[in-house]
């Protein structure tokens, strides 16, 4: 098994890229990247393996944070309490994990579990279950597989432990974890269902934090040169250049405990005269270019801005900014039937076939 | 209403005096070390014309004066003048991987960071105590900071935006240890974001000492002149409070050169929604009036190298201005400039640095130096340099616009010949009289404001809001404003995700007149 050192720089860097891969949702990184810079300085070190190097019984714990990105920015982020989220996981389960791995890749939820891994000694398996950022638990790869929907541990900083011992479906576990989360404070640090070797391989999205890494470092080089950051994107992913422009109107409105709403573009550049607009709920779901649909989840829409190539969340752009938006491609798992009744644009409530920017 | 404003710059202290509505007489002087000196001979040369005498040469009454001044962020962007500050949170155990100052450059927080103390307490996003205040543990802080010798300290819970009762409770608790200890509490600085919030709390205590002996030089400077009048200071959002409280809270202070500036072209030119370009002489600020203030910032502004998230203007700043080096092959228009050595070092002057100032004065744009030193640069190449001053203008306009039609452009301050006539996306230009002092008149037209930013649950949008508005009228209030003068100038809500019950925030806020003394 060969083990990968994760180094300072390529937490900067995958700060960067995970809020890329956010698409719009999954909250900053800015937190746990704090949290890690701080645990660096202390001396611990986190280590990245590949799901191919897994023995099929091996156990990978799924760490993740639920809540309101909100409530994160006044109680932080600790790095123990996802730590316990994992030892409460293994005390339940008996289990003793392999390496621990991210549940979505995109946002603040891609650097989380390096924090829980920092502590336990556990390196971080190079793949997640979402390939970018989703709002509900059944939007996942092991949940496209149908695998096993429980248990879930969820803990709280002042020594409040949940398990969700067992339930039939994905979405009992977002909805008995959602319930424990409000009543915590609207944030709750949790081990999602364990995954077994084989499982991961099977169902994982592989290589996404080693993705994130590029993407963040590609950004990072090109700041610092000066160079244009959304052409080094998109010299180190297969992406597209759809659309650059300036946010002319953004409308938000809380349904269902998410957010949802559209954002309108006005077209700079070789785009002037062309319009857009971006609908999202917590992530950019579709985007009409004059009101014909042109990117759709599960495809990646990437709303980023034009100067310094970092990531633009659904829940702060705003008037004026200037914003290039690009599309990378979806994990191929979310292209299955079963995998577009997830996460397709009929999951968002939007009544369309599915159809990628890179199928033209 | 007769009101003196002044603006302290780095460059220079201009002060106008505004009666009855129009600007009566606006000069400029050189900007001293001290501070005292450079309002001394401002008000001195104001009073020259004898504009503050009554017919029976008695002084005039005047109202108030307010000041302007980038005293406050200068000191933290220069290091200078910084006092060690007590950092004191509440809010285990949540939180404590990341203390206070954890994101701060090294070198500031080695000058500021006094020491920092965690203890329980705090609330959570609907009010609910997080955890009950740990008093013996505040008590022991305090005492640990009174045997460090601390006099000022900064103190933060979580979501003290919403209930500021702990951290209320524990600057009670710090006083009774140290009673002569400046306290900044976070929940005077408003906004969600615990730890860019504490972050200006701390920047706030760290300022104390300086903005106590900066406005009692400001105080002893307006006695000395023979003025009688209250004494305003402005703030960022463009109004302000009186010198006792902005001595309490000078991070509001920080931007407030460049607030006044945009006030003041509201007023001069009476339009209360456009764009206004303030060019000086090293920078260009753009920005955008809405009824009559600077367009907020909603974002974290990073002050000295530290994220800070409070009440600051939205503002684009780009290397343009009357003292920038002017390139001819390839053309280069800044953004180096010669700043305030520009009557020296500028070719019209006898130097030898070629500047917009220059082209000016050889396109006959502008009478000042010695027109025949710039003889040998012809209409084209003037023509060309302005090109390319109106392009950095104009790029820097169109970024900072919201709307996608024409709209109203005002042009203020020193450089503002350098803005051409015609725009793309602006529907006109106006320059206006007193255009260079307009960060003076805005001083001394600034009102008294209050503000409310606060999560609201189970109730509808529209009583969310009302509700916001009463919080942001009693504070207005409480900060000097006349009741029957009050308008709202923003409103503003933003459903939450996650969080159950059609929870919303709500930021509003109002200002009004000084109320009469």
């Amino acid at each position: 098994m060969s083990l990968r050192d994760i180094t300072a720089d390529d937490i900067e860097s995958l700060a960067v890229g995970a809020w890329v891969l956010g698409t719009g949702g999954g909250g900053n990184p800015y937190l746990p990247l704090l949290n890690m810079r701080a645990l660096y300085r202390e001396g611990l070190r986190v280590q990245l393996m590949d799901a191919s190097d897994l023995d099929d019984d091996d156990w990978v714990g799924v760490v993740a944070n639920m809540g309101a990105p909100l409530v994160g920015q006044e109680r932080l982020t600790d790095s123990l309490t996802l730590a316990r989220a994992v030892s409460l996981m293994e005390e339940h389960t008996g289990y003793h994990f392999a390496g621990l791995m991210s549940m979505e890749i995109g946002g603040a939820n891609g650097v989380r579990p390096l924090m829980a891994a920092a502590h336990l000694k556990r390196p971080i398996v190079d793949s997640d279950t979402m390939g970018r950022a989703y709002p509900e638990a059944q939007m996942t790869s092991v949940a496209v597989g149908g695998l096993r929907p429980y248990p879930l541990t969820a803990v709280d900083v002042r020594g409040l432990e949940s398990v969700v011992h067992k339930v039939p479906t994905w979405k009992w576990t977002e909805r008995l974890a959602r319930k424990i989360c409000v009543e915590y404070g609207s944030v709750a640090a949790t081990c999602q269902p364990p995954r077994t070797g084989a499982e991961v391989k099977q169902w994982g999205i592989h290589g996404t934090t080693t993705k994130a890494i590029a993407i963040g470092h590609a950004v990072r080089e090109a700041q610092r040169r000066h160079d244009d950051p959304i052409a080094a994107i998109l010299a180190v992913e297969p992406g597209k250049l759809l659309y650059r422009g300036k946010v002319i109107d953004v409308a938000r409105r809380a349904t269902e405990g998410f957010l949802r709403g559209v954002v309108r573009f006005d077209g700079l550049d070789e785009w002037r005269g062309s319009s857009l607009s971006i609908n999202f709920q917590n992530e950019w779901i579709v985007a009409l270019r004059d009101d014909a649909p042109i990117a759709m989840t599960p495809d990646l829409i990437c709303v980023l801005d034009s100067v310094s190539g970092e990531a633009v969340g659904s829940e702060t752009i705003r008037y004026g900014q200037r914003v290039t938006v690009i599309a990378l491609p979806p994990p191929p798992v979310f292209l299955s039937p079963r995998g577009l009744e997830h996460v397709g644009p009929r999951a968002f409530g939007y009544d369309i076939d599915f159809r990628s920017v890179f199928s033209a | 209403m007769r009101r003196i404003g002044i603006d302290v710059g780095g460059t220079n202290t201009d002060a106008v005096l505004i009666e009855d509505g129009k600007v009566t007489r606006a000069v400029k002087a050189p900007t001293s070390e001290d501070v005292t000196t450079g309002i001394l001979e401002s008000l001195k040369s104001l009073g020259s014309t004898g504009v503050l005498k009554a017919a029976d040469g008695s002084l005039k009454k005047i109202d108030g004066v307010m000041i302007g001044t980038t005293h406050f962020i200068n000191a933290v962007v220069q290091r200078r003048h910084l006092t060690k500050v007590g950092a004191l949170r509440l809010g285990l155990p949540a939180s404590a991987s990341l203390p206070p100052f954890c994101d701060w450059p090294e070198d500031l927080a080695a000058l500021v960071r006094g020491g920092v103390w965690m203890v329980e307490g705090g609330h959570e996003y609907d009010g609910r105590p997080f955890m009950p205040l740990d008093e013996a543990a505040v008590i022991k802080a305090a005492k640990e900071m009174k045997a460090a010798g601390l006099k000022s300290v900064g103190i933060s819970s979580t979501f003290s935006p919403l209930d500021p009762s702990h951290e209320k409770r524990a600057a009670e608790l710090v006083a009774a240890e140290i009673p002569d200890a400046a306290i900044t509490c976070s929940s005077d600085l408003g906004r969600i974001g615990l730890l860019e919030r504490e972050n200006a709390g701390l920047l706030n205590a760290a300022l104390a000492e300086l903005a106590r002996d900066t406005i009692a030089a400001f105080d002893r400077a307006i006695r000395d002149s023979g003025i009688a009048a209250p004494l305003f200071i402005t703030q960022n959002d463009g109004t302000v409070v009186e010198a006792a409280q902005a001595r309490r809270l000078p991070v509001y202070s920080f931007a407030s050169g460049a607030t006044n500036s945009m006030r003041g072209a509201a007023y001069l030119s009476g339009l209360q929604d456009a764009m206004v370009i303030d060019v000086g002489g090293t920078t260009t600020d753009v920005g955008q009036l809405k009824n009559g203030f600077p367009r907020e910032a909603n974002s974290v502004v990073k002050v000295g190298g530290v994220r800070t998230l409070f009440r600051m203007p939205d503002l684009l700043s780009i290397g343009l201005g009357g003292g920038s080096h002017v390139a001819l092959d390839p053309l280069e228009v800044g953004p180096l400039s010669v700043g305030y050595r520009l009557l020296r070092d500028g070719i019209a002057f006898g130097g030898k640095q070629l500047t917009t100032t220059d082209i000016a004065v050889a396109a006959g744009v502008l009478d000042l130096g010695d027109r025949a030193k710039v003889a040998h640069l012809d209409a084209d190449i003037c023509r060309r340099v302005f090109g390319e001053a109106a392009r950095l203008a104009e790029e820097a306009v169109d970024r900072m616009k919201t709307e996608a039609g024409d709209v109203p452009l005002i042009a203020v301050g020193g450089g503002a010949f350098l803005v051409p006539a015609k725009m793309a996306g602006v529907s006109r230009v106006v320059h206006v009289e007193h255009g260079d002092c307009a960060n003076a008149v805005g001083a001394a037209i600034a009102q008294v404001s209050g503000e409310c930013d606060q999560i609201f649950g189970n109730m509808t949008r529209v009583a969310a809001i009302e509700a916001a508005q009463g919080i942001a009228n009693d504070r207005a209030v409480a900060a000097g404003a006349a009741r029957d003068t009050l308008a709202t100038i923003e409103s503003e809500d933003m459903p939450l995700a996650y969080l159950p019950g059609n929870s919303v925030r709500v930021r509003v806020r109002v200002v009004g007149d000084v109320a009469a003394s």
